[in-house]
C-alpha cells in the first residue's frame, strides 16, 4: 500500500487541488456608484454584470455612469476639495491614509479572493502581490501628506484640484492604490473609474473608505465603460488625468487634454527587452524570465515580452525555458498551486489568440504548454516563439498575453541596439554576473524601469513609468508626487 | 528494501540522454575548467524561487503519500558523544516501525550512527529493510589526514555500513586546494565500496551559493551517490535555498552524464512543513526522478516524530499528544 | 573722406553644427523694431526642420554619453564665448526689441548669466532629481534622469534672448539635444548666440536653431515622430494645436504657466525622464 501512495504521489498526479474560498469575496450581487461616500444608483439605473473569467458565470452587477453621473462625481470631489482636503492639515490627511492602508490589510483575503475572481489571476499573486502592495502605496504615501515641503517641488506645492483617474484591468487593486495614495496625500481630492471588466475590488475598497471615515466625496468611484471614461477626461471641472492603459487610448486622452490647463500622466504599453548575457546565472534568468512573461498571464505593460538571448547560450536558454514552461500550473485562479490564471475577457484573448496567429504566419517556431486548459472560461496556454526576426509582429507589437518572443544578439552593443529599436520604452531586464556591463546596458537602455538580475519587482519607493510611447510621469516615489502637485 | 522509485514521470523531470559523457577529471587544470565553465548563482533569485515554491500547498492525497514518503526519506540520525549501544537500540526500533500501532507507517530509510555503533545497528535491524549509514572521515570537521580519514572509513565498512558519510575538507575547499578536496573523495569512494557514498559539503561553512554549487559539482565529478548538505555540527545547517542549489546541480548533472546523484538535506528539518517544502523543491527543480529514498533524503531525528503526528491528524482528524509517539 | 560702408552678415540658420541656408533657398525680411530692414535671414523649410532632428539624434548621444562635468564645461564655455559677443548681442537685442542700450545690456547680462546657471545644473541633476530608493527587499535601487532626447523648442516670440536661453538651456544642460525655431520676427540675437556654439565646444547638432515662419515650422517640429518633447512657448495661438499635434507619438508638452516661477526647474523637470534601476543585491 506504501508503494502506490508513493508512486502516485508527487510525480505522477501533481498537486490535489488546494482552491482558496470563493465565498470569502462576500461580494453582493449588486453595486452603486461610490458617490459623495455612499454607494447611490446611477442616475439612469443601467447595471452591467462583471464576468468570472475563469467560468465565464456573473459575479454581481455594477452601475454603468453616465455623463450625468461622472458631473455628479466631479461636483461631489470639487465641494470635497473646497470645503474638507485641500483644507485639512497634512498630518491629518496622512491619518486617513494610514488608516486605509491597515484596512486593507485587515482585509486582505477578501480583497485577494475579490481580485483573483474578477481578475482571473492566480489567488498566489493577489495574495502576495497585489493586495500587499496596494496596503504598502497608501503607508508610503500616507507619510508623504504632512512632508510636501521637502519633496524637492518648492515651498508649499499645492494640490491640483479634482483628479480623474482611469485605471486598466491587470491590476484593478494594486493600480487604485498607486493613483489615489499619492493624489490623495498630495491634497488632491479623486475620481476614480474603474476598467470595465474588473469594477470589483475598487468597490470594495469603496466601502473600506467608508470604514476609514473619509470624508464624503473626497474618493468617488464611477464604474461603467470607455463613454463613461471619456466623460471624465472631456470633464471640464478636472484638473489632472492620470490613465494607465493602452498607448492607442493613451494618445486620444493626450489629444483631448492638449488644449486645456489639466495636467496630464499616462502609464501606457511596452514591449520589454529582456536581455541575457551567456554569464548570467542560468537558473534564476529561467526563473526570471518565466516572471518577466508569465506573471499575471502577460497582462502586464512592462512585461519581459522580447527575450534577447545571446547566441552562444541561446540553445541551452530556450531547451530549458521550455521545460520550465511545461511546469506551470496553469487554471483556478483559485487553487494556491496555480501558477497561470485565466485570460481576463474574451475580447483580450481573443487579441491575443490572432496575434500569436501573427507569430505563426511571419514564420517563427511556435511552442505551446502541454498543460491542460479548462473547458469553460477564457485559457491560453504559455507560447513561446522562437527564431523571431526583430521586423516580425510579434517582436514590435504588445500583446499583453502569455506569449514570449524570443531573439538572439551577439554582443552588449547589439542587445542595446534591438533592446531600443521600439517604439515604447517602459521596461526591460538585464541579466549577467558581470556588474559593469550590466550598468553599462542599464545606461543605455531607453526604458523607465531596469531590472538587473530580476524582473517585475515593485515597490511605493520606486518610481516607475515610461518614456517614448510608454507613456509619461512616474508613480511611486518622490517622484511620483509630481504626479498630483501644481508644479 | 521496497522498490520507491517514482515512476510516470512525464515530462517533470530530467530527460536523461542516451549518450553518457562522464567529464574525466586529469588534472587539477582540467578541474578548474570544468568548474569554471559552470555559472555563478543569483542569490536573491535563488531565495525569491524557493519562497514562492514555499506557498505551495499540499491538500488530501498529495499531503498523504508526501508525509509517508518523508518518512521513508529519513535517515534516523543521532550523533553524539553521549550515544550508547542502548540508545542506538532503541533508534533501531523506531526505524524499522516508526509507529507500532499503525503498521501502514513505512520504515524509514537509514540510521545514522558513528562508526563504533555501525555492528551494533547492524545486529539491532536484522533483516530489515533499513540500511545503516555511518559518518566518516574525522566527521565533522574532517581534520585529519587522509591516511586517518581512510581508516575511519574502512573500520566503518567493515562492521557492516551500507552507506558512509564523508565530510569534505573545507579548508583545502576555500583555500582553493578544489582538486586536494575532489582527490581525497575520489580515495574515499574506492574505500568505501561496495557501500554509498554521500559526500557532506558542509554548505554553512561554505557561505555562498556559488560555493555550494562548485562543490557540488566537485563531489558529483569524483563520484559520490549523493550529495549532502552539513553535518548538523554547525551553526547553519539545511535550508531551502541550499537544497535547491544543489538539486539543480544534480539535475544538470545527470542531464550531462546521464547517472542521477541523490542529495540529502540534514540538520535544521524538524517540522512536517519543513519536509513537505522540500519535496515541492525536490518536485519542481531536480524532478520526481528524486522522490524517492533512492535519491532524496532527509538527515534527521526530531523530524520522524512530526511527521507521524501529523500523518495521523490526516487519517483521523484529530491532532495527536506529542507523548502518544515514543522519543527515539 | 567718405565713410566706410558696412559689410553686412547674411544670418543662416545654425544646424547640425555648421551654418546653411535654407535647403528650400528662401530668405525673409526681419527689420527692427523701428521697422526699418535689418537682414534678410533664411526661411527654414520642413526638410530643414527633418535635417536637423536628424543630426540632433545622432548628436544627442554624444551629449549625453559626455560626463555631466564636461557637459558643464561646454556650456560654461557657451557662455565664455558669449561673453566675448555682448556687444553684438546687445545691438541685436537692442533693435529686435526696440529697448535703450542700457536696457538692452542688462537683458544680455541676465541671459549670458542664465547660461551660468544651467552650466552649473549638468552635474547636479541627477543628484536633486534622483537617488536611492529603500525597497523592501535586497536590492539595490536608483533612480537617475535621463534626458527625453530631442526637444522641439518654439521660442518664445517676444523675448529674443533671454526667451530662447531659457528654452534651450534648460533641456541642453540635461542632455538632450535641442531643435529650436528662433523668435519669428526677432531671430537674430538667437542666431547671434547659436553661432557662438558652433565655434565652442558642442558636438554639431546638440543644437540646432531655424529662423522662419513659426505658424508653418512649429506644426513639422510637432508632428516629427522622432521629436520626443515639445515646448510651445512661442506657439502664440497655434500652442492649442501644437500640444494636440504632439500628442500623436505622446511627446512632453512644456507650455508656460503663470506661476512657473514659484515651482523651480520645471521646464528642466518636463523634459528629463526617470530611470529605475534595480540590482539584486546577495553575497
Amino acid at each position: 500500500m506504501i508503494d502506490t501512495a508513493l508512486t502516485s504521489g508527487l510525480g505522477a498526479l501533481g498537486y490535489d487541488p488546494a482552491p482558496e474560498s470563493a465565498a470569502l469575496a462576500r461580494l453582493r450581487p449588486r453595486y452603486g456608484l461610490f458617490l459623495n461616500g455612499e454607494f447611490t444608483d446611477p442616475a439612469r439605473h443601467e447595471q452591467f454584470a462583471s464576468l468570472n473569467p475563469a467560468t465565464e458565470e456573473t459575479l454581481a452587477t455594477v452601475a454603468r455612469a453616465s455623463a450625468a453621473d461622472v458631473d455628479a462625481a466631479v461636483a461631489a470631489a470639487r465641494h470635497a476639495y473646497d470645503t474638507v482636503w485641500s483644507t485639512m492639515p497634512g498630518a491629518e490627511r496622512a491619518k486617513y491614509l494610514f488608516r486605509i492602508a491597515r484596512l486593507i490589510q485587515e482585509r486582505a483575503r477578501e480583497l485577494a479572493v475579490v481580485e483573483t475572481l474578477d481578475n482571473g489571476k492566480p489567488i498566489r499573486e493577489s495574495r502576495d502581490i497585489d493586495v500587499p502592495l496596494a496596503a504598502a502605496h497608501f503607508f508610503y504615501y500616507a507619510g508623504w501628506a504632512d512632508k510636501l515641503d521637502y519633496a524637492g517641488f518648492g515651498v508649499r506645492p499645492r494640490p491640483l484640484g479634482v483628479a480623474g483617474q482611469i485605471i486598466p484591468w491587470n491590476f484593478p487593486l494594486l493600480m487604485a492604490a498607486w493613483k489615489l495614495a499619492p493624489a490623495l496625500a498630495a491634497g488632491n481630492t479623486c475620481v476614480l473609474k474603474p476598467a470595465e471588466t474588473t469594477p470589483l475590488s475598487a468597490l470594495v475598497l469603496g466601502e473600506i473608505l467608508q470604514q476609514a471615515g473619509l470624508p464624503e466625496g473626497v474618493v468617488n468611484i464611477v464604474t461603467g465603460d470607455a463613454s463613461t471614461g471619456a466623460a471624465l477626461v472631456e470633464h471640464p471641472g478636472v484638473d489632472k488625468i492620470a490613465f494607465t492603459g493602452s498607448t492607442e487610448v493613451g494618445r486620444l486622452i493626450q489629444e483631448r487634454v492638449a488644449a486645456t490647463s489639466k495636467k496630464l500622466t499616462l502609464e501606457l504599453g511596452g514591449k520589454g527587452a529582456n536581455i541575457v548575457f551567456e554569464d548570467a546565472p542560468i537558473d534564476e534568468v529561467i526563473e526570471g524570465i518565466i516572471d518577466g512573461i508569465f506573471f499575471n498571464q502577460g497582462h502586464v505593460c512592462c512585461a519581459g515580452s522580447r527575450l534577447l538571448v545571446q547566441e552562444s547560450v541561446a540553445d541551452e536558454v530556450v531547451r530549458r525555458l521550455l521545460r520550465r514552461v511545461d511546469q506551470l500550473r496553469v487554471g483556478d485562479p483559485l487553487d494556491k498551486n496555480t501558477d497561470v490564471g485565466a485570460i481576463n475577457s474574451a475580447g483580450q484573448l481573443a487579441r491575443v489568440r490572432e496575434m500569436s496567429r501573427w507569430g505563426e504566419d511571419e514564420g517563427a517556431t511556435r511552442y505551446t504548454s502541454a498543460c491542460e486548459l479548462p473547458t469553460t472560461g477564457y485559457w491560453f496556454a504559455p507560447t513561446v516563439f522562437t527564431n523571431v526576426a526583430q521586423s516580425h509582429r510579434i517582436a514590435r507589437e504588445e500583446i499583453f498575453g502569455p506569449v514570449l518572443s524570443v531573439l538572439t544578439f551577439r554582443t552588449p552593443d547589439e542587445a542595446v541596439a534591438k533592446a531600443n529599436n521600439s517604439k515604447y520604452g517602459l521596461a526591460c531586464g538585464v541579466w549577467s554576473e558581470k556588474g559593469s556591463r550590466t550598468l553599462w546596458v542599464a545606461q543605455r537602455l531607453r526604458a523607465g524601469v531596469v531590472w538587473a538580475n530580476t524582473y517585475n519587482k515593485f515597490d511605493p519607493t520606486s518610481p516607475f513609468g515610461g518614456v517614448r510611447e510608454s507613456g509619461f510621469g512616474r508613480e511611486g516615489g518622490r517622484q511620483g508626487l509630481e504626479a498630483y502637485l501644481d508644479v | 528494501m521496497a522498490p520507491l522509485r517514482v515512476v510516470g514521470d512525464r515530462d517533470r523531470g530530467v530527460v536523461i540522454p542516451t549518450v553518457i559523457t562522464v567529464p574525466t577529471i586529469a588534472n587539477e587544470v582540467e578541474l578548474r575548467r570544468v568548474l569554471r565553465s559552470g555559472r555563478g548563482v543569483d542569490a536573491v533569485g535563488v531565495e525569491s524561487r524557493v519562497a514562492k515554491l514555499g506557498t505551495r500547498s499540499l491538500k488530501t492525497a498529495t499531503k498523504r503519500a508526501a508525509i509517508d514518503l518523508s518518512i521513508a526519506m529519513v535517515d534516523l540520525t543521532t550523533l553524539e558523544g553521549a550515544d550508547t549501544p542502548g540508545r542506538v537500540s532503541s533508534l533501531c526500533a523506531k526505524a524499522r516501525r516508526p509507529d507500532p500501532s499503525d503498521l501502514s507507517v513505512p520504515a524509514v530509510a537509514a540510521v545514522c550512527v558513528y562508526p563504533d555503533l555501525v555492528a551494533h545497528a547492524r545486529r539491532e535491524l536484522g533483516d530489515a529493510p533499513v540500511s545503516v549509514a555511518s559518518v566518516a572521515t574525522a566527521f565533522p570537521a574532517g581534520r585529519a589526514s587522509l591516511e586517518v580519514k581512510l581508516l575511519d572509513v574502512a573500520e566503518a565498512v567493515a562492521a557492516g555500513a551500507h552507506e558512509i558519510d564523508m565530510v569534505i575538507d573545507r579548508g583545502a575547499f576555500l583555500a582553493g586546494r578544489w582538486g586536494q578536496v575532489f582527490d581525497e573523495i575520489v580515495a574515499v569512494k574506492a574505500a568505501c565500496a561496495p557501500a554509498h557514498l554521500k559526500v557532506i559539503l558542509e554548505t554553512g561553512e561554505l557561505v555562498t551559493y556559488d560555493n555550494v554549487k562548485r562543490a557540488s559539482w566537485i563531489a558529483m565529478l569524483a563520484g559520490a551517490d549523493f550529495i549532502k548538505t552539513s553535518t548538523g555540527k554547525v551553526a547553519v545547517n539545511a535550508t531551502l535555498p541550499v537544497a535547491l542549489v544543489m538539486l539543480e546541480a544534480a539535475r544538470d548533472f545527470a542531464e550531462e552524464t546521464g547517472q542521477l546523484v541523490g542529495v540529502k538535506v540534514a540538520g535544521g528539518v524538524r517540522t512536517t512543513k519543513d519536509a513537505l517544502k522540500y519535496l515541492v523543491v525536490v518536485n519542481e527543480t531536480a524532478g520526481a526522478a528524486w522522490l524517492t529514498p533512492t535519491y532524496f533524503r532527509f538527515g534527521a531525528s526530531s523530524l520522524l516524530n512530526d511527521l507521524l503526528m501529523q500523518r495521523r491528524k490526516q487519517r483521523t482528524g484529530a491532532y495527536a499528544r506529542p507523548d502518544e509517539f515514543s522519543g527515539d | 573722406m567718405s565713410e566706410r560702408l558696412d559689410v553686412l552678415k547674411t544670418y543662416k540658420l545654425v544646424l547640425n553644427g555648421a551654418f546653411a541656408r535654407s535647403e528650400s533657398g528662401r530668405s525673409y525680411e526681419v527689420t527692427a523694431a523701428d521697422g526699418s530692414f535689418l537682414a534678410n535671414a533664411a526661411q527654414a523649410s520642413r526638410k530643414d526642420v527633418r535635417d536637423a532632428v536628424v543630426a540632433a539624434r545622432a548628436a544627442q548621444i554624444t551629449w549625453w554619453r559626455a560626463t555631466a562635468y564636461n557637459r558643464g564645461q561646454v556650456m560654461y564655455r557657451w557662455a565664455e564665448m558669449a561673453e566675448g559677443r555682448r556687444s553684438e548681442l546687445v545691438a541685436h537685442v537692442k533693435w529686435a526689441e526696440g529697448l535703450t542700450t542700457r536696457a538692452a545690456q542688462r537683458s544680455v547680462a541676465r541671459a549670458i548669466d542664465r547660461i551660468v546657471w544651467y552650466a552649473g545644473w549638468t552635474d547636479k541633476a541627477s543628484q536633486v532629481l534622483g537617488g536611492a530608493n529603500p525597497v523592501a527587499g535586497p536590492y539595490f535601487n536608483f533612480s537617475v534622469p535621463v534626458p527625453s532626447g530631442i526637444v522641439g523648442v518654439v521660442a518664445p516670440q517676444e523675448s529674443s534672448l533671454e526667451g530662447f536661453v531659457e528654452a534651450v538651456a534648460a533641456p541642453l544642460c540635461v542632455g538632450n539635444a535641442v531643435v529650436a525655431l528662433a523668435s519669428e520676427r526677432r531671430p537674430t540675437p538667437a542666431l547671434v548666440l547659436a553661432e557662438v556654439t558652433v565655434t565652442s565646444d558642442f558636438p554639431g547638432g546638440v543644437l540646432n536653431v531655424l529662423s522662419g515662419r513659426t505658424g508653418e515650422l512649429a506644426a513639422h517640429l510637432a508632428t516629427h515622430e522622432d521629436v520626443d518633447g515639445l515646448d510651445v512657448s512661442g506657439g502664440g495661438e497655434w500652442s492649442d494645436e501644437l500640444a494636440l499635434r504632439g500628442a500623436g507619438s505622446i511627446k512632453r508638452v512644456y507650455r508656460p504657466r503663470a506661476h512657473d516661477a514659484d515651482t523651480p526647474l520645471r521646464r528642466l523637470r518636463t523634459f528629463v525622464e526617470t530611470t529605475t534601476v534595480w540590482h539584486t543585491m546577495g553575497q
